[in-house]
């Protein structure tokens, strides 16, 4: 930690610029007062709805300290663990698939010539722009084997002849985890493509000299470059995916319940607060799942260096 | 050898652009089709344009309305929450980058952890606060959390941080300039390209949040058209077979719901291209020149 002083010396405080402001315009503390208005929309809608969530998980329903009882009531619940269970399953899938499709198809494009490459960066961009429910139900008619254009792929791949067949439970995780590869790797690719060109071509160049071929240039030289933005974007998508509730919301009601309204643990926690009323325990399933983007984003900030927080 | 490596990437590439964009390219031809034709003809024909009117009239019948009304609702919540984070979130960025307060670390913290926490872990706490202020199937429950985008306040902090110097600044304030007519003829004429970029990412992300309103809004009227979306597919028979007579009396089928699912993007791409170039420009650029 770094004591006051210091802070005080490493503030952004160039010439004269703070300190002439505080004589003549009689501020003790400039720069407040254009911060002024955020603050009320950060603390209601960041830090009290956290406080208020763990407020409620910690109470019981008079009000009264319920200790880490609700937290023991859910994760007892039978609904609980298969809940965690799927979300864990559909983001490990899909970590792993952005993980090898993104940076194998980045590096690919980051070899070829520039219109070409920034074509193919813009194709596999525009599906970003239907995301949540849109997404979903484009993806619904592409697995109805009746009418999408791969019902060849649907059938033969996936196996299913009927609507049905394809949201069958035990294939949920891996079409969610398409549904989101389908939305966001575009823009992921965008984002490692302008990492990779951050490096300089003398590098590339002098690995070339020395006899490297394009793939020991891409896999010795840009993959270690860019390995933060691929560690910002697993811990990222780990702590999204966790969150997943449109998607199977959608498939719920498209599947006649045949998928159940608790698949995911956001769904648990939402018909825990709507069905039963019990907001203590549907907070208690919150702040399971607070903690887990609480520390993902700590980790971010912290371990990739990514985001600045002084100056 | 070189060739077939070469020959071997293209094909790779173009395998994943079709898997992006057929789906796309089939949504986009969908409307222009009669039901029966999706399932028995070429999945990516077009149609006519007569089946296209006859879609969005049936849409547009569907529930009295109800569609413009959604989309209407989305316009409204999405337009007004970012006009709300412009004006909150740029002088915030602003008063970060150059101010001196205490608690200034404490505020910058807390708007990158929130920023980065993926926004659904907040939807059930969100809910729980504004239910216990009663605020609960009120537009104002969708706006005000929607009003708070810390990653808009993030953008203007980095763009004054980086791109602007203090110098410039200082400048106006020995030519007589106050606080206030130093940010607001100095600071945020020069903030235009990140104006442009808080527009878009706070616009679409409003546009295509589902949870939130989801959770906080009880009256079909109120929905934005995400949620909307949603309530129209449980009302088609095709893929929900127990509406069946329910399908034939709202004349919603698959050709409807494709047209209602593309329409409800039409926003974000028109305003993604009155920003694209300066999201294209992105953050480069600044206030002096080298």
């Amino acid at each position: 930690m770094r004591s006051t002083s210091t802070a005080e010396a490493d503030a952004p405080a160039v010439g004269a610029g703070a300190p002439a402001a505080r004589r003549r315009g009689g501020h003790t503390w400039p720069g407040l007062a254009f911060v002024g208005p955020y603050l009320p929309f950060l603390v209601a809608f960041g830090v009290l709805p956290m406080l208020y969530a763990l407020w409620l998980a910690f109470t019981d329903d008079a009000g009264g300290w319920a200790g880490f009882r609700n937290f023991t009531r859910t994760i007892g619940d039978y609904r609980f663990l298969p809940a965690f269970g799927h979300v864990l399953l559909y983001t490990g899938v899909w970590l792993g698939s952005l993980v090898v499709l993104v940076v194998g198809l980045t590096l690919l494009l980051h070899g070829r010539a520039n219109r070409v490459s920034s074509a193919f960066r813009f194709l596999f961009y525009i599906p970003g722009a239907l995301a949540g429910a849109s997404s979903v139900l484009v993806w619904l008619f592409m697995l109805d084997p009746t009418v999408s254009p791969g019902s060849f792929l649907v059938r033969n791949v996936f196996g299913s002849h009927l609507f049905v067949e394809s949201i069958a439970p035990g294939k949920l995780p891996f079409i969610f985890a398409m549904i989101a590869f389908w939305t966001g790797a575009g823009g992921w690719i965008v984002i490692m493509y302008g990492a990779l060109n951050t490096i300089p071509q003398e590098l590339e160049d002098a690995a070339r000299i020395d006899g490297a071929g394009p793939v020991t240039i891409a896999l010795r030289i840009k993959l270690p470059l860019i390995r933060k933005w691929i560690a910002y974007m697993v811990i990222l998508s780990f702590a999204t995916g966790t969150q997943l509730f449109v998607e199977p919301q959608l498939v719920n009601q498209a599947s006649l319940g045949l998928v159940p309204d608790t698949w995911s643990a956001n769904q648990l926690a939402f018909q825990l607060a709507f069905r039963y009323a019990d907001f203590n325990a549907a907070a208690a399933v919150s702040v399971d799942l607070l903690a887990i983007g609480l520390i993902a984003a700590a980790l971010i900030v912290t371990r990739t260096g990514l985001f600045r927080t002084d100056d | 050898m070189r060739l077939a490596a070469r020959g071997l990437r293209f094909l790779i590439l173009a395998a994943f652009a079709a898997f992006f964009v057929v789906p796309v390219a089939w949504l986009i031809l969908a409307p222009t089709k009669s039901d029966e034709a999706l399932v028995t003809g070429d999945p990516l024909a077009f149609g006519g344009f007569d089946r296209l009117v006859l879609a969005w009239q049936h849409l547009d019948a569907f529930s009295d309305h109800l569609y413009r009304l959604w989309i209407g609702n989305s316009l409204l919540y999405a337009v007004s929450a970012t006009a709300i984070v412009l004006v909150t979130g740029i002088p915030a960025g602003y008063g970060l980058a150059f101010g001196r307060f205490p608690g200034r670390r404490l505020v910058l913290s807390l708007t990158l952890v929130v920023m980065i926490m993926p926004a659904a872990a907040l939807v059930l706490p969100i809910f729980l606060e504004l239910n216990s202020v009663h605020l609960i199937g009120n537009a104002l429950s969708v706006i005000l959390p929607f009003a708070f985008y810390p990653f808009g306040v993030y953008l203007a902090y980095i763009y004054y941080a980086t791109a602007v110097p203090r110098e410039l600044l200082d400048a106006a304030r020995i030519d007589g300039c106050g606080e206030w007519s130093t940010f607001r003829h100095v600071a945020l004429p020069l903030a235009k390209p990140v104006v442009a970029l808080v527009l878009f990412f706070s616009f679409v992300a409003d546009w295509n949040n589902f949870f939130l309103p989801y959770t906080v809004l009880a009256d079909s009227k109120q929905y934005p058209i995400q949620v909307g979306l949603s309530d129209l597919l449980s009302s088609t028979p095709s893929f929900n077979p127990a509406v069946g007579g329910g399908g034939q009396q709202v004349n919603i089928f698959r050709p409807e719901l494709a047209l209602a699912t593309l329409l409800a993007v039409v926003p974000v791409a028109v305003v993604f291209l009155l920003s694209q170039r300066a999201l294209v420009r992105g953050l480069v650029g600044g206030g002096v020149k080298e």
